[in-house]
């Protein structure tokens, strides 16, 4: 049967995806691109990532009521769109994973449920005991209307973002991808995002994604 | 290669699941034939001081169920669980799995229960998911989806893709999750808990009623390997965000509309090609009537719809597996299950709520699911014919 593919994957078509670009979260640091962007002096992942929000003027006066990994998501996640200087595409879609979920809001609100008689769930918390949570957070700030999905895995794992990624581009389900690695427990943090597009950028490969985590 | 012009047909076979109606397919589709249903009244007084209704699973016969099968170590409720469902599949395709076989789970929040022991491990997705597929003999690292209430369904659409890509042959695909006090106190926090057993689109609907399940079913390329059982051909599928709310659908349904128009546009066909609808049919009020909006717009208010929440309650990651499981295996008796609990027009748009079992050929059969963080996929599967099979 012929289908017509719609005008955004004709270079998909014909081109393979690369990193076009990536955005990291690390060890009191803000990268974008590779270059140093911000340094915290902060101990605690909170302070840290309230400061990487105010210095980079993300202006999201829901961040405050989000649970670490959402934060975490939306800072890296806002600073890479932003420092793009292009129109967002309406159609990315976003590939996220990491290891251990959500799992600082699942232990506040366990806490919460587990003091015995007169204990309640808090809804504030529990809204956010899901980690694709964080998909619908920056579906919301950017309007994107796209396919998105998320994993678990033991640990970072480049040859599934790579695969599926490209499959989502090659299949005309997008015309590129926001993908990443964003994990968080209490003071342990770690994020990077890529967006890879048919485009000139660095080449997709395992090595490489390995390299700039 | 165009992937778009060459498709590589995908089909999916060998369904099953383990509910409180029962431990296999047969035995499910036999009480659901018998008008029984999953969900039953409970009393907890850790969970609520009043009785309540969900869809638990009797954890001494699934200890009995479990040791006739040979899995030798310690497993949780849940492991067991994903064990039992998938047990057939492991006996029938055993030699496929060291064939590009990968392996996919979908649960939201798995071991649960284990957060709050002191060593924590069984909690993270990956752990239970390992014990699992190496139990299984699958040697291939976990995939483990973690998307809210589209999981179960959503994890049949990746492994779609995967295979489209050439990546892989085939997939097992294991869904599964507990009835827990972390998710039901959860609920009844944001007072979305039913007070009766949950009643899909009715006027008097009032919340969602929780249950727990595993399913599993098996995705391959190769069509001459689904002789065994049914055989769907996944013909097309879409997940769109909302972009909307966290924790409340789309007024409009855009996300949902979109999912099921382009999951149309991907194989061409037109909404009366559709026979049935497998919908979410959460039972709150805002699901229901958004799925009324979107399932309107995309001209499908014609065609027959049935949530089987009614029957085994909300069973969250397993939930999109379990219902495609229940929903193909009718369908290849060409019949469509009943949507329990509808009684009187409760939407501002109408539907055409299939409330009992009914004849009929079914040939294409659209699954939809939506959830929190604005998730959303639509699934079409289209039955094999014998003379093709």
């Amino acid at each position: 049967m012929e289908v017509t593919p719609p005008f955004f994957l004709k270079n998909a078509l014909q081109m393979k995806n690369n990193i076009i670009h990536y955005c990291n979260i690390k060890n009191n640091e803000v990268y974008l691109d590779g270059k140093k962007l911000y340094t915290g002096a902060e101990e605690d992942f909170l302070s840290f990532i309230k400061g990487v929000y105010k210095s980079f003027g993300l202006d999201y006066p829901k961040f405050y009521k989000m649970d670490t990994l959402c934060k975490l998501a939306i800072a890296s996640s806002s600073i890479l769109l932003n420092g793009i200087n292009k129109e967002i595409d309406p159609n990315m879609a976003i590939l996220l994973s990491n290891r251990s979920a959500c799992i600082d809001v699942d232990i506040k609100h366990q806490e919460s449920i587990s003091q015995g008689e007169g204990s309640y769930a808090s809804p504030a918390n529990f809204v956010y005991t899901l980690p694709n949570i964080a998909l619908g957070e920056i579906s919301i700030k950017y309007k994107l209307r796209s396919e998105n999905s998320f994993f678990i895995f033991e640990g970072f794992n480049p040859e599934f973002l790579i695969e599926y990624g490209n499959s989502l581009t090659q299949l005309g389900k997008s015309s590129s991808v926001l993908c990443g690695w964003v994990e968080v427990i209490e003071n342990e943090y770690n994020a990077f995002m890529f967006i890879i597009k048919p485009e000139k950028g660095i080449e997709l490969t395992k090595e490489n994604l390995e390299k700039l985590i | 290669m165009n992937l778009l012009q060459n498709k590589i047909p995908v089909y999916v076979t060998n369904g099953n699941c383990v509910t409180p109606l029962g431990f296999n397919l047969v035995n499910n589709l036999q009480e659901i034939k018998n008008g029984q249903v999953a969900i039953d009244k409970i009393t907890d007084e850790s969970l609520q001081s009043e009785s309540f209704y969900g869809a638990v699973i009797d954890k001494i016969k699934l200890k009995i169920a479990f040791s006739k099968l040979n899995y030798k170590g310690e497993f949780s409720t849940l492991e067991m669980m994903m064990l039992l469902a998938v047990d057939e599949i492991v006996v029938t395709y055993k030699e496929q799995f060291i064939d590009k076989c990968g392996i996919i789970f979908s649960s939201t929040k798995g071991n649960i229960n284990a957060l709050s022991t002191e060593d924590n491990t069984a909690y993270f997705l990956h752990h239970l998911a390992k014990k699992v597929s190496t139990a299984i003999g699958i040697k291939t690292e976990p995939i483990v989806l973690s998307n809210a209430c589209v999981s179960g369904i959503m994890a049949i659409s990746v492994a779609k893709r995967l295979i489209q890509t050439g990546v892989y042959n085939h997939f097992v695909v294991i869904g599964g999750d507990l009835f827990s006090k972390f998710v039901f106190s959860g609920f009844q926090s944001f007072q979305a808990i039913s007070a009766q057993p949950c009643k899909p689109y009715d006027k008097t609907r009032d919340g969602i009623t929780l249950g727990e399940a595993s399913a599993a079913i098996f995705v391959t390329k190769n069509k001459a390997l689904t002789e065994s059982s049914f055989c769907y051909e996944i013909i097309g599928d879409s997940s769109i965000n909302d972009a909307n709310h966290i924790s409340g659908p789309s007024r409009t349904g855009e996300g949902l509309f979109q999912s099921v128009n382009n999951a149309m546009k991907e194989v061409n066909i037109e909404s009366s090609a559709i026979d049935c609808i497998s919908s979410h049919g959460t039972a709150t009020n805002f699901n229901d009537e958004m799925e009324a909006q979107a399932f309107n717009r995309a001209a499908l208010e014609n065609t027959p719809v049935f949530s089987l929440k009614a029957c085994f309650g909300h069973t969250l990651g397993a939930a999109g597996l379990l219902e495609t499981v229940i929903s193909l295996a009718f369908a290849d008796e060409n019949l469509i299950p009943p949507s329990l609990g509808y009684n009187e027009d409760g939407l501002t748009l109408p539907l055409n709520i299939n409330n009992e079992i009914q004849e009929k050929e079914v040939n294409i059969v659209l699954k939809t699911a939506s959830g929190f963080g604005g998730s959303n996929t639509a699934v079409l599967f289209k039955k094999c014919t014998t003379d093709e099979k």
